[in-house]
């Protein structure tokens, strides 16, 4: 369980993260979503007690992430999969950390195996690939048995295998009842592992939902028709829910309507029908749309300059 | 004991680990040794090559400290051994990995020193001994040799050591407080060999009293059998003085580590 009350961060005249609310509850995968430099990091550097908060408070579990006897059983982080010693085996990277809080070392082996690294956990964790040192970064996580984890980014830089590993891991350990907090600048890598959504922008929340609210208030879907007559369809289909424009390919863009009403309308009105199809609005277009007024660096449209 | 809880005696353990698997920080500990051993012979064959002419000069004759002239070198490693057993933590970003298991953060300042000390003395005692025996079994073919049990004889061999232990826990302040590898060296360098150079540009006596003071010569006064007062103080005083500055750079460096942003 992660309490987030009131959160600010200054870095000099820099607000990285203001005025944050919001609780991460046990059981469940919870996304944390935002632009790049919307403050994800500093946000979770917080919760690993590594960054002080300017006002506001964190719990981690009920106490100050620095507040307890042995953090690595209360919250387990990974920031910076690359944060190794370069020459320094994954193995003893693991053991020195388990050793700072009296964990035995067969955990350590344990970790390693749950993490498929056994055959390489002799090796200098710099010459790991990415895919790997994300791996070791989730095995020092796990390490102390964490009530409560917190990744970021986990998923970037993963090749298709990494991130089918990943997201097991992440529905096992909420299945196991731990509270899992991920973050991710991409919508679609949090989309099927995350059933609550945390979205931030410019360091303020911007929501607070599950992932199928999310969806379901994201711009409707619409449907695009080609038919014989489009000028007499649009007209038949105006009405005060539904709105009703021109592709510029001459397809009509209808929503509000669903596409079996609308085939019936048109039959209904003799008029033939060439295509009929739904498009759902995608996860990242949502995305983008809920943050648009929250992104911090964005190119700018050659539509706007025009 | 199987509860799990962060204790000052199990991060030492973790940071012992960290030592033994760090291989610059070994490096600088062996060539630390080397640098005392090799440079002592080599001084003390140069020295029996050239002997002391003259009444004045054979007194102040100091065979001890031939042998030990490796030390003055072996600092800059021993120095650099501190420097790199924190910055490398901060260079990688690894410092947040243990600061978030060690939250009070201080466990891991003192464990670091403690460990880092016991690692210097281990190997610059032995050193520091054998070099001396070598140095006088070259010194006393023309016989300025002197034996291990004249009056402070032991204790500037003994102290030499010691001194490379302070000189690294100054390079590993230094390296908490500068969280820089090429920072943390450089006050390093300009602490020990800078410093004293400046000084020396002031008048002659003004410079020999403030010179006194200065972190190397304070501490570089244990390993001379006999100091002169008039440029250097006593043994322990002196060497009293330079751990001061360690101690004093290292309560910095621990208000630093200890508040704010890891």
């Amino acid at each position: 369980m992660i309490e987030i009350h009131e959160l600010t961060k200054r870095y000099g005249p820099t607000t990285a993260v203001s005025d944050l609310t919001f609780a991460v509850r046990p059981g469940t995968v919870t996304g944390f979503l935002g632009p790049n430099g919307a403050g994800k990091s500093t946000t979770m550097r917080m919760i690993l007690g590594l960054d002080e908060p300017t006002s506001g408070s964190v719990t981690v579990n009920g106490r100050a992430p620095r507040a307890h006897a042995a953090p690595l059983h209360e919250v387990g982080g990974m920031l910076d999969p690359r944060a190794v010693h370069p020459s320094r085996s994954a193995y003893h990277h693991l053991l020195a950390l388990a050793q700072t809080t009296g964990i035995r070392r067969s955990r350590v082996d344990e970790v390693i195996d749950a993490v498929g690294l056994r055959s390489v956990a002799g090796r200098p964790a710099g010459k790991f690939s990415l895919g790997m040192a994300q791996r070791l970064g989730i095995a020092a996580a796990l390490l102390g048995d964490p009530a409560t984890v917190v990744l970021d980014e986990p998923v970037n830089g993963l090749d298709v295998e990494g991130i089918r590993w990943m997201r097991g891991m992440l529905t096992e350990l909420a299945a196991q009842g731990k509270t899992v907090f991920v973050s991710s600048h991409l919508m679609s890598e949090i989309a099927q592992t995350a059933t609550r959504l945390i979205v931030i922008g410019k360091g303020r929340l911007i929501a607070d939902t599950s992932v199928a609210d999310f969806i379901a208030s994201a711009a409707p879907a619409s449907v695009w028709v080609r038919s014989s007559d489009q000028r007499a369809l649009a007209t038949l289909l105006q009405s005060p829910d539904v709105t009703v424009s021109f592709a510029d390919d001459g397809a009509l863009v209808v929503s509000g309507l669903l596409a079996e009403r609308i085939g019936a309308i048109a039959a209904a009105a003799g008029i033939a029908v060439a295509e009929l199809s739904t498009v759902e609005t995608s996860l990242e277009d949502a995305f983008v749309d809920l943050t648009k007024d929250a992104v911090e660096y964005r190119a700018a449209s050659l539509e706007e300059e025009k | 004991m199987s509860t799990l809880q962060v204790t000052q005696a199990r991060v030492m353990k973790s940071e012992w680990t960290k030592l033994r698997t760090q291989p610059g920080a070994l490096w600088s500990l062996l060539s630390a040794v080397i640098l005392v051993v090799a440079f002592g012979i080599l001084y003390s064959l140069l020295r029996v090559a050239r002997p002391p002419h003259g009444a004045a000069a054979a007194a102040s004759f100091d065979p001890t400290s031939v042998s030990l002239a490796g030390v003055q070198l072996a600092q800059v490693a021993a120095g650099v051994l501190g420097v790199l057993l924190i910055t490398s933590e901060y260079a990688t970003g690894l410092i947040r990995t243990t600061l978030a298991a060690v939250p009070r953060r201080l466990p891991t300042l003192w464990g670091k020193a403690a460990v880092m000390t016991g690692a210097v003395v281990a190997v610059s005692v032995p050193a520091a001994v054998a070099v001396f025996l070598a140095g006088q079994a070259i010194l006393g073919r023309q016989h300025l040799s002197v034996s291990f049990g004249e009056p402070g004889v032991a204790r500037a061999v003994i102290g030499g050591a010691l001194y490379l232990a302070v000189a690294a826990l100054l390079g590993l302040a230094l390296g908490a407080l500068l969280r820089s590898t090429a920072g943390g060296i450089a006050a390093l360098f300009g602490l020990l060999f800078a410093v004293p150079i400046l000084v020396g540009f002031l008048p002659g006596s003004l410079a020999d009293e403030i010179g006194k003071y200065l972190p190397g010569t304070a501490g570089l006064a244990v390993t001379t059998v006999h100091p002169d007062p008039a440029t250097s103080l006593g043994p322990w005083t002196g060497f009293g003085v330079f751990c001061a500055y360690a101690l004093v750079l290292l309560a910095a460096a621990a208000v630093r580590m200890r508040r704010g942003d890891a």
